[in-house]
């Protein structure tokens, strides 16, 4: 009998390996990491299953019926604003002709390089009722003339949509370009117009690469608390900071999180829902390069001057006037005394950077891997997991990972108290350990695409044929994929890196005290209106944030060259 | 177990081994032994299993049940919970698209299979390889440096070089153009030879299967139909499928009678060990059969295929079957024109029943022979 039932036991490991869950180190390894993604979002989340009334109710009272309007009216209006937006300059530069659209069709991913908080910060200053633009105004029409406040919700619409409109426009564009230029013509031939051809057609064809755009904006928006702050327009994310660290009631704050996290599943579900029913895209990539239409005479300048105008507030005047504050800034003596400073921000901004990226990108190399060893649905469903983070709001994450760290402080130091009689203080709580780990939860799917499509490159004949010839899972990694995957694994890197030398919530909520970034120093400085010494710190921050447009740019140049 | 004799100096051999891929068969009860030197064509259309029965050689893919053993060494075992990686398996795999490290240069590739080896010997055993296939001039450039053949030359040289009890190739030749094909098979087939490495590859070509493999075992839909030499399985298939598989084939209907078998096209003198009046279908290939003119045949043309040496003409019976009939190049008949179908074989014809062949010579027959 026990023969027979262990035997049952081996040829049930024996399974397991291939169709079960896969209890190899790799899968072993993937479940770790989808678990420590997951837990600081299912600490939050117990606190849903249970919500104190009495928190809620005081919570109701006081400002949460504004922040939830406020919410939701920033989502509207983003979401609005960047889909007009995205998509219509995608449709002018693909279907049309007219002066420079060669320039303006990579030149309007620029704005992507600014983070919002940052081109509200310039906004700010120039559209002030104090700032130049109005200054101009009042000069040439009278003192009676002025625009409305900038430092509103109209104003951080404005903003957000001059920032995030590129997620949108690249998808549309990529979109249009790939899969709509033959349906548009071939509709044409059949009668339609070209305006009856794009709404009938060509928008439905794209509406996945839309509706993922869409929804990388509204993530976006949910997680940024930098714009809202300055125009004093507080929104759930806001809320989270002012209760944490205004009036240090933590449990409210958690409470605000809660409730940002169910704005953040809506979004994430309307998405899934919406692009997994349009699976109809032909993957075909067709040769015909699409009809553009000239736009001439006043049509034509129409369009250059709108494009001009976009890419003129959504980049080169914020840049042109953070590059004269910060020359300002640095003139004279200014090199001796902000040269250190500047120096140890940079030190320390880079260091957290490279900390995160570094891990971040492990962690996906690892998952990818034991997906590609082991293509099960536990497989797929860890990495899925793993990489929840980037749906999740920043001051949600943060939240999270405190409390976590905490409670893993609290539990050592129990337990060191007991054995040693004497606490080992708060190891994990504001470390730049913990500050790491939230990023990677954040960013982790960040590094894992970028991973995972650099893997999917190699033929899985190689790995065949490297496991033939005596090579371990393991080595084969070493030997073949890491060496093949340089460009990806970089990329990866270099994302992460720079997501994190912009992030703002995670930073200021996790922080190890005393420890500063430059995303902080921007944060502070523009806090306390002393706007022209943050202008080199948000400098800096622009130009890193060039890198990824610049990957974002090369490879889809690569790909166009190649079809 | 009574299909599959066990034989000690088995290099390799699959008992009843069978995968599934969620609710599809891939392989079905499949048993195959190899002996040593041999070398043997794995043959059937695309999507047969033989791909997964070489993936299941190799390691990379895991039975559901059944055994594979090389020698007395068990590899997989589902039963008793043996799995052998790939790695620890000592097979050799050449694939079709070769698989060649793209970063590494050929003296790396084809050393990567060697990692474990004294620095000396790897360098002196890579030396070795790549003279064997005459790539030693070409050490140190990249794969994509290469042509088509001598890329494939490279992949054969890894895969060789760590001396792997068993040799196994994945459609070859199929990324070589015509030309060069059948100049490499012949070299890699006087080299395998040379070499005296027991060698199961695959193919979808019958006839690269009849020209390669010492024997060839024909599959079909997850199972293994016939083994058996070039020779045997083309001139008595077992089913009527590896008939059908080897070159155009027609079946015509028979019925046993005393003196032989009564078919459409004629009285065939041969004695068939079934009662009288079994029905069977009768194998008839295009060199059984002559076309002669004839106004009054039963008989008309419907395609006429010239081969170059002769035409192949498909011919439709008055039962409406269609054979294939090979006539020298010389005469030429034109479409929907009347013949006479005379079937001429000057040897046994094979018999089908449900599908199998039915066996000429009984049990019985060749113990009452005279010896």
């Amino acid at each position: 009998m026990l023969s027979i039932s262990w035997a049952w036991v081996r040829r049930w490991v024996h399974q397991a390996g291939s169709t079960r869950m896969g209890l190899d180190a790799w899968a072993v390894m993937a479940w770790v990491l989808a678990g420590l993604v997951l837990l600081p979002l299912l600490v939050v989340v117990r606190l849903a299953l249970n919500p104190d009334p009495e928190v809620l109710a005081h919570l109701w009272r006081t400002r949460l019926p504004e922040m939830l309007g406020n919410t939701l009216v920033l989502m509207a209006g983003v979401g609005t604003g960047t889909f007009l937006l995205g998509t219509g300059l995608a449709w002018l530069v693909t279907a049309h002709r007219f002066p420079g659209r060669e320039f303006f069709d990579w030149a309007l991913i620029l704005p992507m390089a600014v983070p919002s908080y940052v081109l509200a910060y310039s906004f700010m200053v120039l559209f002030d009722y104090a700032g130049p633009v109005q200054q101009v105004l009042r000069a040439w029409f009278g003192p009676q003339v002025g625009l409305p406040s900038i430092r509103s919700g109209a104003g951080a619409v404005l903003v957000m949509t001059l920032t995030l409109y590129p997620y949108v426009y690249l998808l549309a564009r990529a979109a249009f370009h790939e899969h709509a230029s033959a349906t548009f013509d071939l509709a044409r031939t059949l009668g339609a117009n070209r305006i009856r051809a794009f709404w009938q057609v060509v928008l439905p064809m794209a509406r996945p690469s839309l509706v993922a755009g869409l929804s990388l904006v509204l993530m976006e928006t949910l997680t940024e608390v930098g714009t809202v702050r300055f125009f004093n327009f507080p929104t759930l994310s806001d809320g989270i900071f002012r209760v944490w660290h205004g009036f240090m009631q933590r449990d409210a704050a958690v409470h605000l999180a809660v409730l940002l996290l169910a704005f953040a599943l809506v979004a994430l579900l309307v998405e899934r829902r919406l692009r997994g029913r349009a699976r109809y895209v032909q993957e075909t990539h067709s040769q015909w390069g699409i009809a553009r239409e000239p736009l001439t005479g006043y049509r034509g300048l129409l369009a250059t001057a709108f494009s001009a105008a976009v890419l003129f507030a959504g980049f080169l005047l914020p840049v042109a006037q953070l590059v004269v504050w910060s020359w300002k800034q640095l003139a004279g003596s200014g090199v001796a005394l902000w040269g250190p400073v500047y120096a140890r921000y940079v030190r320390n901004t880079w260091m957290l950077a490279g900390l995160a990226a570094v891990f971040a990108v492990l962690s996906a190399v690892v998952l990818a891997y034991g997906v590609r060893l082991r293509a099960t649905r536990w497989m797929r469903l860890a990495a899925r997991m793993a990489t929840l983070g980037y749906a999740v709001p920043g001051a949600v994450i943060g939240v999270g990972v405190l409390l976590t760290l905490s409670a893993a402080d609290h539990a050592l130091n129990t337990w060191t108290r007991a054995w040693w009689g004497t606490t080992a203080g708060l190891l994990f709580t504001g470390s730049l350990l913990g500050l790491t780990y939230a990023y990677v939860v954040r960013f982790m799917a960040v590094a894992y695409s970028s991973v995972e499509a650099s893997l999917e490159k190699i033929s899985s004949s190689m790995d065949a044929a490297a496991r033939i010839l005596g090579a371990s899972p393991g080595r084969v990694l070493w030997r073949v994929h890491l060496p093949l995957m340089r460009v990806g694994l970089l990329t990866a890197a270099l994302l992460v890196f720079v997501d994190v030398m912009k992030e703002l919530p995670i930073t200021l909520l996790l922080r190890p005290f005393g420890y500063e970034t430059l995303a902080l120093w921007v944060w502070q400085d523009v806090s306390e209106s002393l706007w022209e010494n943050a202008a080199l710190p948000a400098l800096t921050i622009v130009v890193a944030g060039l890198v990824p447009v610049v990957v974002l740019l090369r490879s889809s140049t690569h790909r166009r060259s190649r079809s | 177990m009574t299909s599959t004799p066990r034989n000690q100096g088995d290099v390799l051999s699959l008992e009843k081994v069978s995968k599934a891929y969620g609710p599809v068969q891939a392989v079905v009860d499949f048993s195959l032994a190899l002996a040593p030197g041999e070398i043997m064509a794995l043959v059937g259309p695309s999507g047969c299993g033989k791909s997964t029965v070489l993936r299941l050689i190799a390691g990379l893919e895991r039975p559901d049940r059944g055994r594979i053993r090389f020698g007395e060494w068990v590899v997989a075992d589902p039963n008793t919970g043996v799995w052998v990686p790939p790695e620890k398996r000592r097979v050799g795999l050449m694939f079709q698209e070769y698989a060649l490290f793209p970063h590494m240069t050929v003296a790396q590739n084809v050393a990567f299979g060697l990692m474990k080896w004294p620095r000396e010997e790897r360098e002196k055993r890579v030396q070795e390889m790549l003279e064997l296939v005459h790539l030693a001039h070409l050490a140190h450039r990249y794969p994509h440096e290469l042509s088509g053949g001598e890329q494939q030359r490279v992949a054969l040289a890894r895969a060789l070089a760590p001396n792997p009890q068993v040799l196994l190739l994945d459609e070859p030749f199929s990324n070589l153009d015509p030309g060069l094909r059948e100049q490499v098979r012949s070299e890699i087939r006087e080299l395998l030879r040379r070499l005296g490495i027991t060698t199961l590859f695959v193919t979808h070509d019958q006839e690269e299967a009849l020209f390669m493999g010492d024997r060839v075992a024909v599959m079909h839909a997850g199972r293994l139909e016939q083994v058996g030499t070039p020779e045997e399985v083309f001139h008595r298939p077992e089913t009527r499928f590896v008939a059908e598989f080897f070159g155009p084939t027609a079946f015509i209907a028979g019925r046993v009678t005393v003196r032989g078998l009564e078919t459409e096209l004629g009285f065939l003198p041969q004695r068939v060990p079934l009662p009288e009046g079994t029905r069977v279908e009768v194998l008839v290939r295009p060199d059984d059969l002559r076309v002669e003119p004839d106004e009054a045949g039963s008989g008309h043309i419907v395609q006429r295929v010239f081969q170059g040496m002769h035409h192949l003409y498909h011919v439709r019976l008055p039962s409406g079957r269609i054979v294939h009939v090979m006539s020298e190049h010389a005469a030429s008949y034109p479409l929907q024109s009347r013949v006479r179908v005379v079937l001429d074989p000057g040897h046994d014809l094979s018999c089908f029943l449900e599908g199998r062949r039915v066996v000429e010579e009984p049990a019985v027959a060749t113990a009452s022979m005279p010896a």
